[in-house]
């Protein structure tokens, strides 16, 4: 068999130019994403030079990182192959738990906030349950408990705004202090964007993460346990999402059953889908995500700034997730019969 | 819905010239030509693999041959789905139909020809009208046209594919297996009905592994082997002893020459393993030993494997790995304890086709290969270029993606997966499914090295040459049960043939 062709070791890597190396580490859909992110940057900045501005910006970028909290929860999901549509809700029961907390231990923040990170843990533990073994559809299960967490929240808050923590040192950090003139919302995402990413890039627990997206019969079979990567991951975004509702609260300086997290979910979706995670799962990363969050950041931004009607953003970010799916769908070079897979 | 029938010409009802079809480098079908003649019931036999179903899809539109033609009452014709073949009057009774199981069976039967005034139908009307078909088929009573198709047993199920089939014209009706999961009883209304049809000048093909059976119904038998026709003899001038000679006969390739070592203790034992699908299935491998596990599709082995490995549930038995009784739960707990599978459908069940050669040959050792969680790059590059370049992966990097590979070198990513792994055990369940010669080659001696290295190795394969070639020892599986096993000094393809449809040819023999 001497004439079979030895496997090549690997010389094409280090063959190739730097520029062609920058260029594949980005992917096509991070690129696409960046020349789509500059030309609508030029588009908004030529017609409304206020875009521009600091303060601007530091808009922009304390509106998406909350949104861009959940997105990054949900870029572990699709990549597992599920989905979480009830993260808003955890977001809205995590940020009046935070306050009420706040409140019955006479200030202790950071009992507040360790509360609402369990309560998080909590809520994402039951849609693993729900879906593990009560076998029901991801969909399904985190459409129930999006109507169910938002109930529970608007229970116990009896629907309206819970405490105050305006006046909390370690709210008014979060909301509105900076550390090496970033506002600490923004350092908040950047941490754990980062967690998230070195954990699906560079551990074998999101390298399974991925199998199991890519194909789950197959990483059973290799031994991966995947019950216990669903309710994980479930978990995670939980507790992610309840970081989102901290973030929230601290913002409004109060807890906020549904004002500010109704919605978000359709934002981390149309994230996630838009940054390049196959619905399909086992494909996505972290940094396509952020670049998408950032996209719809400066899309809603530039929108109000050019004052177009308001109902037109919620057109725009259906229409987007839609957009996004069918590129995807397109370039998977599906059949177009029946339902898709 | 009376069939209606084409005047019994003195031609063929249908006739395959030449027929030939290719699966990658599989040739399923080479150069078949054969009549299938009104008032006749044909019987199609083989082992295996040897092109039986390959012909029947294409007769039905399900395939497209590569070469060769179809003549349908002497005009050519040529079927680019089953409905083409359906319109055609050329239908195939499915082994396990599609039934819609939330609707009647009337609905099920008249599925997609309701008969209709305007858009109402009458549930009651379409339920008398299915009634009377089923008595006019000799199946009174039967079941009840009011049923949903949920709750109908295997036999009924076929029933309504039957009644299906002859709610239009037929001209040549094809049976693929159809009494494997009917009754004795049924089994001889089943008879009746294609007699009756066969006598109304409908051509009959008819699929099947049980002698008994053929030899009572068939008119003539057309035997395949290896995708070719070896020959056709009519049902009252051959016997069993010719028909199976026709179906094996067949040189061992000189694909295996393997140094035989003498095994060592037992590793996997396995005593009394009963699941949803075997029954009370004991037998051991040793370390160092190959051994085979053959039967027929549909025998239990895949099943039995997956039972092993944790994958489906074990009723009662138990499964030793070096004297210890394992209790897995799911397959991590086996692959933990030193059992690799790679199983039967290697890219719905083993492979991540959109990730890269490392992806995939690094994804049992991962844990191995990590140190507080996180994935040596460099160890897992070298380890997975290691297998890569043992087994001869053919690719530009490691970093290919599986998808691209041949259907060889995706099994070879498959076996690196698991010898990276270095299990006691390695189960392994048709491991040269749709590999071209060459790489088959290259497997059989893969699994004999790590046999050599004191791997216990189970085979799984439908194919009889690779088992007698590559198995110090081969059970046999029929019907969920171990029915013998044999040393492969003593075992031949009659031998194995023999105990893999024994059963069959023992309970057909009580019947008559």
């Amino acid at each position: 068999m001497s004439q079979t062709r030895v496997e090549a070791p690997a010389a094409a890597p280090e063959g190739r130019s730097a520029m062609r190396r920058a260029l594949d580490g980005a992917g096509v859909q991070n690129i696409s994403l960046l020349i789509a992110l500059v030309l609508l940057v030029a588009l908004i900045g030529a017609r409304e030079p206020v875009f521009f501005g600091a303060a601007n910006l530091k808009t922009i970028g304390t509106a998406v990182a909350i949104s861009g909290l959940l997105a990054i929860g949900q870029t572990m999901v699709i990549i597992l192959g599920a989905l979480d549509i009830s993260v808003g809700s955890v977001a809205g029961l995590a940020s009046v738990a935070s306050a009420m907390i706040f409140t019955a231990t006479t200030g202790s923040a950071p009992l507040g906030i360790l509360g609402a990170l369990v309560i998080g843990a909590l809520c994402g533990l039951v849609n693993g349950c729900v879906i593990v073994y009560g076998r029901v559809n991801p969909v399904i299960a985190t459409l129930a408990t999006l109507a169910a967490f938002k109930g529970v929240a608007q229970l116990v808050s009896n629907g309206r705004a819970q405490g105050y923590t305006g006046s909390d040192p370690v709210f008014v950090f979060l909301a509105r202090g900076a550390v090496a003139g970033i506002p600490t919302l923004i350092w908040v995402l950047i941490i754990v964007a980062l967690a998230v990413h070195v954990l699906l890039k560079y551990t074998d627990i999101g390298r399974n993460i991925y199998a199991i997206g890519g194909n789950d019969v197959a990483a059973r079979l290799a031994g991966i346990n995947i019950n216990r990567y669903i309710l994980g991951v479930y978990l995670a975004t939980g507790v992610i999402a309840a970081l989102g509702g901290v973030l929230i609260t601290a913002r409004t300086g109060s807890g906020q059953p549904i004002s500010g997290s109704e919605g978000l979910e359709l934002e981390a979706i149309t994230a996630a889908a838009l940054g390049g995670c196959a619905m399909r799962g086992g494909k996505g990363a972290v940094s396509g995500t952020l670049l998408a969050v950032v996209l719809l950041g400066v899309l809603t931004n530039g929108m109000t700034l050019l004052g177009i009607n308001p109902f037109w953003q919620n057109v725009a970010k259906g229409l987007l997730l839609v957009v996004a799916v069918v590129i995807q769908q397109v370039r998977s070079g599906e059949r177009r019969v029946g339902l898709p897979a | 819905m009376t069939p209606t029938m084409t005047p019994a010409t003195s031609g063929p009802a249908l006739r395959v010239e030449g027929l030939g079809k290719r699966f990658g480098a599989v040739r399923a079908l080479d150069g078949v030509t054969l009549d299938i003649r009104p008032g006749e019931v044909l019987a199609l036999m083989g082992e295996n693999g040897a092109g039986k179903s390959t012909l029947l899809k294409i007769i039905t539109g399900d395939h497209r041959p590569d070469d060769g033609r179809l003549l349908l009452g002497g005009q050519e014709v040529s079927f680019g789905s089953p409905a083409d073949a359906r319109r055609a009057g050329v239908r195939v009774i499915a082994q396990e139909p599609e039934i819609i199981p939330h609707v009647s069976v009337a609905e099920n039967v008249y599925v997609g020809a309701l008969p209709a005034r305007g858009r109402l139908f009458s549930h009651r009307a379409l339920s008398e009208r299915t009634r009377a078909d089923l008595e006019r088929l000799g199946f009174a009573g039967a079941m009840d046209p009011g049923c949903p198709g949920e709750r109908l047993s295997p036999a009924q199920r076929q029933l309504v594919e039957i009644l299906r089939a002859l709610t239009g014209e037929v001209r040549v009706l094809a049976f693929d297996e159809p009494t494997s999961s009917l009754s004795d009883h049924e089994v001889s209304a089943l008879f009746a009905l294609i007699r009756r049809l066969r006598d109304q000048g409908v051509a009959i093909v008819y699929v099947s592994h049980r002698m008994q059976e053929i030899l009572r119904l068939a008119d003539r038998v057309a035997v395949l082997r290896d995708g070719r026709l070896v020959g056709v003899r009519p049902a009252a001038e051959t016997g069993e002893d010719e028909l199976v000679r026709m179906m094996v006969g067949r040189d061992l390739s000189a694909m295996f020459q393997r140094e035989r070592n003498r095994p060592g203790g037992p590793v996997l034992a396995l005593n009394g393993v009963t699941t949803d699908d075997v029954t009370d299935v004991s037998f051991e491998v040793r370390a160092g030993e190959v051994v085979g596990l053959a039967g027929l599709v549909g025998a239990g082995r895949s099943e039995l494997a997956r039972a092993v490995v944790g994958d489906l549930p074990i009723r009662s038995g138990e499964v030793l790995l070096e004297g210890r009784r394992l209790r897995p739960r799911s397959p991590s707990d086996t692959v933990r304890a030193g059992i690799g599978f790679a199983p039967e459908e290697r890219k719905a069940q083993a492979l991540l086709l959109h990730r890269s050669i490392r992806d995939n040959v690094s994804l049992a050792v991962l844990d191995r290969l990590s140190r507080f969680h996180l994935v040596r790059r460099a160890a897992e590059r070298a380890l997975v270029r290691e297998y890569a370049d043992r087994l001869r992966v053919k690719a530009p990097s490691v970093e290919t993606e599986v998808r691209r590979l041949s259907g060889g070198n995706q099994q070879k990513v498959v076996l690196a997966r698991w010898l990276a792994r270095k299990p006691k055990v390695l189960i392994l369940d048709e491991p040269t499914r749709g590999v071209d010669v060459g790489a088959k080659a290259e497997i059989y001696s893969i699994i004999d090295r790590l046999a050599a290295d004191g791997v216990a190795v189970l085979v799984i394969s439908s194919e009889l040459p690779e088992v007698l070639g590559l198995a110090d020892r081969i059970v046999v599986m029929q019907n969920g049960r171990v029915t013998g096993e044999l040393d492969r000094r003593q075992a031949g393809e009659e031998q194995v043939l023999a105990l893999a449809m024994a059963d069959q040819i023992t309970s057909e023999g009580a019947r008559q």
